[in-house]
């Protein structure tokens, strides 16, 4: 397998590295738009690949949404702050997703969120105060044989504890 | 010579991209004087995810088994060479384990065997053989052959398979549309991942089956966000199915067409509902629609549309290659063919099981997980997801069907089985449950956006002793049954329920530490 995603998926968690201006982030997004137009219900593929470009749905992308979709401002808002994935601020380097839910529970994983939590200082869907790691909560990952379970970015790990994921934290963003 | 390791994301999250790389070093240094030619295939998983990563040798007698097999156990596996049925730490051939030897494995069978992405691999193994029959079929004989199958949904509610695509076939429309649901939310559940990494193509073929039976014409398949693995793999599934001409505007030089887009979820586990996902799919919040109109006769865009889980579009493949009889022969009741169990939690041996409905929740537990990893005895085991039932040991005996888990206040909903030890507390697995519905409701409806809200602070007060609070917890999951739109708010009180009236004794202040 190539690591690298094809270019019309999204990769969730890119870090906020392509930051620009509001201009640039309207003209990117435009771009973006006229690359979805022959999408029907082009919505959610628009703000993922925004999200991918970058690292968040600034605002300045709002209004070229709005007009070339033809939606309302409330919509488009509407539409980003009803899914989990869609962040309006930048995250940190790595994004983990932390399975919360009850496969990794039987397998010790609220006490390696709670441990995890007080180590890097930060609560779900925090980043910590170096923009090194971002945690948000996931509800099963498919890796529920394996609990518990997260992904680093994109990248799966079992049987975690917490030095294990310490360890990879380390490793992924040092 | 070829050696075969998964490389599904399971077996990723246990090393197993770290053992591919001590391998290719090993093949490169020592083994290319002594074993040249050989080479190594990453296949989906067998779906024994304890063994991951499983190492497979091919030899003339077949594959020979050895796992987990971690990187830093390469070099001495390897010392004397490839190693054989003879090694000390072979398992022996895989067919032969009892995980693999006692399942029906129908819509697995290639999963695990075979490079996902591997077209005539594909052909090879019996892929494309339900396709190219269908394609000599009418429409309605091929809805006849699914119906006659008696294939239910398996992604939860268990609803006739072959009834929802006479529905499509029968609804006026110039367009209509094939939609696969691989949201893939309840916790526990891991099938449609397996599938859809493993043998990408089973599912391809089985919308374009769905949509020659129901003169549908568009695909979407609705992938959720935390399947990065499986979105890299189907996003190739696809262009080289385009390429084989197993999709596109003249599907295996038939004159028929069908085409399939990849849609990415945004991480909402209620858009895995049929109604909120078709929301989604339009580009809306997902929120749940009123029904009717059914989304067979108004789906995406108001058009007739089919919702399918990705192992009901799967099973369909096997279904058209060897006929309905086949697949109703196998079965219990009214629950017929095979279904993917996937056990999970504090269990020995956890991954994915494919086989008739039929065996009881004991013999899957002890037998075939071997019961708990930590060697403690089994408390409970919750079935189908987040909304399923929490069975303790005594109930054991149920036999896993739909009817048969309806009749004792539970479901199988998409045959995720969850194993917890004698440490788990059910009173917070109960707060856990109105928690998550209250995170995840879409909000149309009151008893369940503010009733799940309202049953955290009840169990809370239930831990802190206050009086009347069961009642008042029991009330409340009654007023949720009865007044939700979906089965989000209808169905978080069975495992609300199913914890309070099986493990009473947990329901104290004495777990007061516990619930927060
Ligand atoms: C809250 C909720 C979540 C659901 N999640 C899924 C899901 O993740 N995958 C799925 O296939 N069906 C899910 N369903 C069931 C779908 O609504 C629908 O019944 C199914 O996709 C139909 O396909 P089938 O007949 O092949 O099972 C969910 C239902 C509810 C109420
Ligand atoms: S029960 Fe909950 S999730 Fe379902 S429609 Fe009502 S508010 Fe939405
Ligand atoms: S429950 Fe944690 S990965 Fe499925």
């Amino acid at each position: 397998m190539a690591s690298q995603p094809p270019e019309h998926l999204p990769p969730q968690h890119l870090p906020p590295h392509q930051q620009g201006g509001p201009d640039d982030v309207a003209a990117r997004t435009r771009q973006i738009l006229d690359a979805h137009a022959e999408l029907e219900g082009p919505l959610l593929p628009v703000l993922h690949a925004v999200q991918a470009e970058f690292g968040h749905i600034p605002e300045a992308a709002v209004p070229e949404i709005v007009q070339a979709l033809a939606l309302s401002r409330a919509e488009v808002h509407g539409v980003i702050s009803f899914y989990h994935d869609f962040r309006t601020t930048p995250a940190g380097r790595r994004v983990i997703r932390l399975c919360r839910a009850e496969a990794c529970q039987a397998t010790g994983g609220d006490v390696l969120a709670a441990d995890i939590r007080a180590r890097l200082g930060i609560d779900w869907g925090e980043t910590t105060a170096d923009g090194r790691v971002t945690l948000e909560p996931a509800f099963c990952l498919g890796l529920c044989a394996c609990g518990p379970a997260a992904l680093i970015d994109d990248r799966p790990a079992g049987r975690l504890d917490t030095a294990r994921l310490e360890a990879l934290l380390a490793e992924a963003a040092p | 010579m070829t050696l075969y390791l998964s490389q599904d994301a399971a077996a990723r999250a246990l090393g197993a991209d770290a053992t591919a790389e001590a391998l290719a070093a090993a093949l490169a240094a020592a083994l290319a004087a002594t074993a040249p030619g050989v080479r190594l295939s990453r296949t989906g998983s067998r779906g024994m995810v304890w063994l991951e990563p499983l190492l497979e040798v091919e030899t003339e007698a077949g594959r020979y088994a050895f796992g987990p097999v971690t990187a830093d156990m390469v070099a001495a596996l390897f010392a004397d060479g490839v190693p054989g049925p003879d090694h000390p730490a072979c398992l022996g051939l895989t067919e032969d384990l009892p995980w693999i030897k006692r399942q029906t494995r129908l819509t697995f069978a290639r999963c695990g065997v075979i490079a996902p992405l591997d077209a005539a691999a594909y052909a090879a193994h019996g892929g494309l053989r339900g396709l190219r029959r269908a394609l000599g079929m009418s429409p309605a004989d091929i809805v006849e052959e699914v119906t006659e199958s008696g294939l239910r949904g398996r992604g939860g509610a268990g609803f006739p398979t072959g009834i929802k695509w006479r529905t499509v076939l029968g609804a006026e429309g110039p367009r209509k549309h094939i939609v696969c649901n691989a949201d893939e939310g309840d916790s526990g559940t891991f099938a449609d991942r397996m599938l859809m990494e493993g043998d990408p193509f089973c599912l391809i073929e089985g919308m374009v089956i769905a949509g020659l039976a129901t003169g549908a014409d568009r695909g979407f398949i609705y992938l959720r966000s935390e399947y990065p693995d499986a979105a890299r793999i189907l996003a190739r599934a696809l262009d080289i199915a385009r390429a084989e001409g197993w999709l596109g505007p003249d599907i295996l030089s038939s004159g028929r067409a069908f085409e399939i887009e990849l849609r990415i979820a945004a991480g909402a586990y209620v858009c895995g509902e049929e109604t909120s996902l078709l929301n989604s799919l339009e580009g809306k919040r997902g929120v749940v629609r009123a029904k009717p109109p059914l989304p067979a006769l108004a789906g995406f865009m108001g058009r007739p549309t089919v919702v399918n889980n990705v192992i009901t579009l799967a099973a369909v493949t096997g279904i058209l290659a060897d006929g309905a009889a086949a697949y109703r022969d196998i079965g219990l009741g009214r629950s017929r063919g095979t279904i993917p169990l996937q056990i999970a939690g504090n269990v020995r041996r956890g991954g994915l099981f494919e086989v008739g409905f039929g065996l009881t929740l004991g013999e899957i537990v002890n037998d075939i997980a071997g019961g708990t990893a930590s060697g403690r005895p089994v408390k409970a085991v919750q079935v189908g997801g987040p909304l399923g039932a929490y069975f303790p040991p005594e109930m054991f005996d149920t036999p896993f069907g739909y009817e048969e888990f309806a009749g004792r206040d539970g479901l199988i909903g998409h045959a995720g089985i969850v194993v917890f030890d004698d440490t788990a507390d059910m009173l917070a697995q109960a707060r856990f449950a109105m928690e998550f519905c209250a995170i995840e409701s879409c909000g149309k409806c009151t008893p369940c956006r503010i009733g799940a809200v309202r049953g955290t602070e009840v169990i809370d007060g239930i831990a802190r002793g206050e009086p009347g609070r069961i009642e008042l917890l029991q009330d409340l999951c009654e007023t949720m049954k009865f007044g939700s739109l979906c089965a989000l708010g209808g169905f978080t009180p069975y495992p609300v329920l199913s914890a309070l009236r099986h493990f009473p004794q947990d329901f104290t202040p004495r777990h007061r530490e516990a619930a927060e």
